[in-house]
């Protein structure tokens, strides 16, 4: 009761966890590569093969076999999830259209940004703000979200996703010329 | 409770009538942390609600500091449980119990919390015992409407007094400095021992459920 100032507790950079409970988040690896590096003394307290051998010893031989398959079947899991998301990454295509809106008017749809981990709601402000026009989210029949700015913006679109969200590749980015719209043909 | 994630929704600025209630609310809930309330919630912040799913309300500080959370049926009783980065800051202010090794991680993958678990070697279970008296400080000294009970863990880590059905409580681990969950007891500590079976802590939030991962900003 002594100190009162609360106490500022250092959580893991990987999986959030405090570092003691790394070892039940999935991505053990990866957390102590990251506690190696940012707080080496911590690690050295929980890692140390010391401690570990401790710990293993206090536990019965059945239930250390239990715990070792658990570890390794959340290891895969958690690996997989990532390769997937990886590959979703990187197939993933994000389509700067532009759509005929009446005649010389257009509106600019861009969709395809949340597989690369943006909130389409916050992008949508950002565009809006850049260009000065109306952007808004939309849902699409097929499901899913898109992003409509108003006006016909879509070189400038490209080169400013490029510019500030860095996460999004040069190559997996889409320019389509909507021209099939219900009344306005022609261009 | 919060097994999935949760996308966050708007923040809601609270009237100062309402963060009064609460406030006090938070103190009688938890008298322990009555030296520390000024640091919690302090008088010039201000402090917004969340919505989350199944009518549970989250009350954050400035934005980015989640305190505690309200779950606001009645099988909760409107209980108000903090979030674990405020037990994490302040540990010693709620009651405790602990679990053993083996049961962390059925705990941190979202399962009721079992008596044995408790019972067991490494598990503690509140143990009456006296407390050797304590000064008063001088944040309790401004808060003198309300008494801060002298109760605490002893260094075998036995919370000194039986917790009743309905208290929220924070679960420690065995092995383990930090709380690894916070809950609802929805049974007694004293039946607990006495029946050494059956559900301890029903719907907890743990570490790594969607409320803990809940981006704020």
């Amino acid at each position: 009761m002594t100190e009162l100032a609360g106490r500022h507790v250092v959580y893991c950079g990987v999986c959030s966890l405090p570092p003691e409970y790394c070892e039940y988040g999935g991505t053990v690896k990866k957390c102590q590569q990251w506690l190696e590096k940012n707080q080496p003394a911590m690690y050295s307290r929980i890692w140390s093969p010391e401690v570990l051998e401790a710990e293993m010893a206090s536990l019965s031989v059945e239930a250390q076999e239990r715990a070792m398959k658990d570890a390794k079947k959340k290891a895969a899991k958690a690996e997989a999830a990532e390769q997937k998301q990886a590959d979703k990454r990187a197939n993933s295509v994000v389509t700067i259209k532009r759509i005929e809106r009446n005649k010389r008017k257009y509106v600019t749809s861009v969709s395809g940004l949340e597989a690369f981990g943006l909130e389409l709601k916050k992008v949508a402000k950002d565009f809006g703000k850049k260009f000065a026009t109306g952007s808004s989210v939309t849902k699409v029949p097929s499901g899913g979200e898109e992003i409509v700015v108003q006006g016909d913006v879509s070189g400038e679109i490209e080169e400013f996703i490029l510019e500030k969200y860095k996460e999004v590749p040069e190559d997996n980015i889409e320019l389509v010329e909507d021209k099939k719209k219900k009344k306005g043909e022609g261009n | 409770m919060f097994k999935k994630d949760i996308t966050p929704s708007p923040k809601q600025k609270l009237k100062s009538s309402i963060q009064r209630n609460l406030r006090q609310n938070l103190l009688t809930t938890y008298p322990l942390l009555t030296p520390f309330i000024d640091d919690i919630i302090p008088k010039k912040a201000s402090l917004e609600q969340i919505k989350l799913p199944d009518r549970v309300s989250l009350y954050v500080i400035d934005g980015t500091t989640p305190l505690f959370f309200q779950a606001d049926t009645p099988s909760q009783q409107n209980t108000i449980v903090p979030h674990l980065k405020l037990v994490h800051r302040f540990p010693q202010c709620f009651p405790t119990i602990r679990i053993d090794r083996g049961a962390i991680r059925f705990v941190l993958s979202g399962a009721t919390l079992m008596a044995p678990g408790l019972t067991s070697k490494g598990g503690r279970l509140p143990l009456p015992h006296e407390r050797p008296p304590r000064e008063k400080t001088a944040a309790e000294a401004e808060h003198e409407d309300i008494e801060v009970p002298n109760e605490g863990a002893d260094e075998e880590g036995h919370w000194s007094r039986e917790l009743e059905k309905g208290e929220p409580v924070v679960v420690l681990a065995e092995g383990k400095e930090e709380a690894c969950a916070v809950g609802v007891l929805v049974a007694g500590t004293k039946e607990i021992k006495e029946k050494g079976k059956g559900p301890v802590i029903e719907e907890a939030h743990f570490l790594g459920d969607g409320l803990w991962r809940m981006t704020l900003d």
